[in-house]
């Protein structure tokens, strides 16, 4: 899409060196540890933000965390930049590699190593996936709660780097309050393990920097994550309203009831139709927003906190409320909200924002990216996390119209900075990345960010750990 | 002391002891000051006159205020919306026998958490924002007033738990979440350590979203609630949220444990004060003869076996907490700090020497001693926020 986001220059020695680089690595990891083919580095070029592509200059496939250490240890002493990855499912193309870089990919250290019930807790290998934790553990009663639209794919490790969220993160939290520790593996490949199977890791929080570093602070082979007991039921409501407004009022009062719901989805006008169009869902057609409510516990539980949610949204002049009365109903309901991104990518090529806004500021932002994607003469469907006022505005384009592509463009960042001045900030869940890395000026000053570089050169004095994402590149520290 | 009234106030404050070479204890309202590495500055810096509560939506559930606002105003003026601090904020006044009022600033420097955090999450996963002066004399905002933020590195996390020696918080920004409409807590009474441990984890287990879990053996027992709790041992199980839910989940739970226990149960009042009890270190309070307190974080099943191994080789009375993973012992003597972290680094987790004669405080760690790597990274962060080492030195006893 754009030459805005430049990526670093790459290193003429070290392309010049890539033949010696490639077999280096091959003694360290094996031959088929090592892809290196152009044909076969394809799949590597890009990731979920498909608007960027560069070739890699080689990627690793270690199995172990001892090669993973071998593996920077070497690009350390070269200075060789190393950019990690997962599943490669970045919204923000935190994977996305540039052509003097060795990308690490984690796929193949995806084995479950412990799942131990007693102390609530399962230690995974980086590239076991996101829902395969859940399903490792369901059948005894437990879940791990983060669940990103991307989880039948998204590996834990790529979790950790952006602190994933999902849509039942009101109650359960994102990723940062659901990590109990990590080995890590930093930049010059010493290895330190930090938290454990119980809380609060002492000394700093290295932890909780870690998580969310969009992998600049090290390489995290192993992860011991939090299992939750499963919810004996949960339940999803669908309330139409005449408008946006009277839809996130209702949120608010259902938040000031002081019942905190496990998720609270919002979709606008066009993305109820674009949803309803896929999935036939039932989705009110006449409403001008729509909620899914879901609650969580028995089925007594569940009949009065829904009775309790639904005399609010009475109050607020609700059109429609369809409760679920069976899983099927119940799966119909989500399907139509789950499948948002994919059923607006039959109809167009769109760029998903991700600003979170104060909840009082919700119909203000929203009304804002109306007018500003109006401005552009593109259309825009709006379906978020309202609970937490997580915005996901969908602007709609044509990827082969350059001018489009620019307006897009153009838009979406004129809604990020929209957000940060209503006091919210750029990235609720899917991380700067290279897409709203030139952006960080706009929500901090030069000393916040400069303190930010500094703690992260803490980790990598050297800046080879995915050194073209999240910071701009002009103005670095060390 | 110096008593700074507004950020720029303490901008030149910071400003003029970097340039004078000057060290600074921050303190809040010092009813935490014997936690860590006894500190010796040339100078104290209070932050009691950045006081204020600046910005409280509660629609939002968000909550802004001054570094030195009382912790006391900021629970009283949130529960007036029915809203609170989830993590349960400790109140250290009865460990030290100190008095004073405790600050938010100092409540989430410290990053401690009360019987909640299992479920609810520390302090520090409350912490959404917040605005301090590094060692350079710049303010620094971090983080923001939403919910969800992955803009850029995580700065509020390790400001909490940094003890203050990473930079001089002057606001900060926290949720404050809906108070539980009412509360239960199920009593199992005649369990030894081992048994309990096992019923809190299928406690755990089961769906009803158990919110405290605690076992007091019966060497302390009679020190909780006036004596009215039954033992030998008692089991708690805390229950929290609508009327009708509590109502449901006690029953449950008391079908589950009435073969293997003697089942009563506790009303929200008998409830609140008990886990503030719990949450507060009853039992172990300053009483004149300062004995010896570890706070030791390990594996909810590993706290009794800790507890027992002890028991054998010195004096020592204690009790556990968060499902069994949060052990409280007070020692009857020396602080056996080489007994006490060596069973610890077996069992996994860390031991923290809460209160102790000063001359142990300045022998022993007061943290679990971090493996070199770790150490070096951590020297390293220090360097980048407060490279003269102005802030609390050495609080964190790391090497620097």
């Amino acid at each position: 899409m754009t030459e805005t986001l430049a990526f670093l220059p790459p290193n003429e020695k070290i392309l010049a060196r890539r033949a010696i680089i490639v077999g280096d690595l091959s003694d360290l990891l094996g031959p088929e540890g090592i892809v290196s083919d152009a044909a076969e580095l394809v799949p590597f070029e890009t990731d979920g933000f498909i608007a960027v592509r560069n070739l890699p200059l080689a990627v690793a496939l270690p199995r172990t965390t001892a090669e993973v250490s071998a593996l920077l240890k070497y690009c350390a002493r070269y200075d060789i930049p190393v950019v990690p990855r997962g599943a490669g499912t970045s919204l923000s193309g935190g994977a996305i590699p540039q052509n003097d870089a060795v990308v690490i990919a984690l796929t193949r250290m995806n084995r479950i190593l412990d799942v131990d019930f007693a102390n609530r807790a399962a230690v995974v290998q980086a590239g076991v996936t996101n829902l395969s934790i859940s399903e490792a553990v369901s059948a005894d009663g437990f879940f791990y709660a983060p669940d990103p639209s991307s989880q039948l794919a998204c590996t834990i490790g790529g979790n950790i780097g952006m602190n994933s969220g999902g849509a039942h993160c009101l109650k359960y939290g994102v990723t940062t309050n659901n990590l109990l520790g990590v080995k890590l593996v930093l930049f010059d490949g010493t290895v330190v393990e930090l938290g454990g199977k119980y809380l609060d890791a002492g000394g700093l929080d290295l932890l909780g920097v870690v998580c969310g570093s969009e992998g600049q602070l090290g390489i995290v082979t192993e992860a011991t994550v939090r299992l939750i007991a499963k919810p004996e039921g949960a339940r999803p409501v669908l309330f139409g309203f005449a408008t946006a407004e009277s839809a996130a009022a209702c949120v608010s009062d259902v938040i000031g009831s002081g019942v905190i719901p496990v998720a609270i989805e919002f979709m606008d006008k066009p993305a109820i139709e674009i949803c309803e169009a896929f999935a036939h869902a039932g989705y009110p057609m006449d409403a001008g927003a729509l909620l899914i409510i879901e609650v969580e516990g028995s089925e007594t539980e569940m009949d009065m906190m829904l009775a309790g949610i639904i005399e609010i949204a009475r109050r607020h002049g609700v059109m429609t409320v369809k409760e679920s009365q069976s899983a099927m109903e119940a799966a119909a309901i989500w399907k139509g909200r789950k499948s948002a991104f994919g059923a607006t990518g039959r109809i167009a090529d769109y760029i998903c924002m991700d600003g979170t806004v104060p909840l009082s500021e919700l119909v203000a932002v929203l009304q804002g990216t109306y007018d500003i994607c109006a401005s552009h003469g593109l259309r825009v469907a709006n379906v978020f996390h309202a609970g937490d006022g997580n915005m996901h505005p969908l602007i709609l384009y044509n990827i082969n119209d350059p001018d489009e592509s620019a307006h897009a463009e153009a838009a979406g960042n004129e809604i990020l900075k929209l957000c940060v001045d209503h006091g919210g900030c750029l990235t609720g869940e899917h991380g700067v990345g290279i897409e709203k890395r030139d952006l960080m000026r706009h929500q901090y000053k030069e000393a916040d960010l400069a303190q930010q570089m500094r703690l992260r050169a803490a980790f990598d004095p050297k800046w080879i750990m995915n050194p073209s994402k999240v910071f701009p590149l002009e103005g670095r520290v060390a | 002391m110096l008593t700074p009234f507004t950020e720029s106030d303490a901008i030149s404050l910071v400003k003029t002891a970097a340039r004078s070479n000057l060290t600074l204890e921050i303190r809040g309202g010092g009813t935490k000051a014997g936690l860590g590495r006894p500190v010796e500055t040339t100078e104290i810096l209070s932050t009691s006159e950045l006081k204020g509560i600046t910005a409280y939506n509660p629609a939002e559930m968000v909550m802004t205020a001054k570094s030195g606002t009382p912790l006391s105003e900021v629970v009283a003026v949130a529960a007036e919306h029915r809203q609170g601090l989830a993590f349960e904020p400790v109140n250290y006044r009865g460990i030290y026998g100190s008095d004073g009022e405790p600050t938010i600033g100092g409540t989430f420097a410290c990053n401690l958490s009360g019987p909640r955090r299992f479920q609810a999450g520390a302090a520090r996963d409350h912490l959404l924002g917040l605005r301090f002066v590094n060692g350079l004399g710049e303010v620094i905002q971090a983080g923001g007033r939403v919910m969800k933020n992955v803009t850029g590195l995580d700065l509020p996390k390790l400001m909490a738990g940094s003890h203050g020696t990473l930079g001089l918080m002057t606001e900060l920004t926290f949720k404050v979440l809906p108070l539980p409409e009412t509360s239960a807590t199920i009593v199992l009474a005649g369990m030894d350590e081992a048994m309990a441990t096992q019923a809190m984890a299928e406690a755990l287990a089961m769906p009803v979203e158990v919110s405290g879990a605690a076992h007091l053996p019966e060497s302390c027992r009679a020190r909780f609630l006036g004596g009215a709790l039954p033992g030998p041992g008692t089991t708690l199980l805390r229950l929290e949220g609508l009327g009708f839910s509590v109502k449901e989940r006690a029953t449950k739970l008391v079908a589950a444990f009435s073969k293997v226990a003697s089942v009563s149960q506790l009303n929200h009042q008998q409830s609140a004060s008990l886990w503030q009890e719990i949450r507060d270190v009853k039992p172990f309070h300053a009483d004149g003869r300062e004995r010896p307190l570890w706070k030791i974080s390990t594996a909810p099943s590993m706290g009794h076996q800790i507890l027992s191994a002890l028991r054998l080789q010195t004096g020592v009375d204690g009790y556990l907490d968060w499902q069994g993973g949060l052990l409280w012992l007070r020692m009857e003597a020396a602080p056996e700090a080489e007994l006490v972290r060596d069973l610890v680094k077996q069992a996994g987790g860390h031991a923290t020497l809460v209160r102790a004669i000063d001359e142990d405080r300045a022998a022993i760690p007061a943290f679990q001693p971090e493996t070199p790597a770790v150490a070096a990274l951590s020297g390293r962060i220090r360097e980048k926020f407060d490279p003269a080492g102005m802030f609390n030195p050495g609080r964190m006893q790391n090497a620097r």
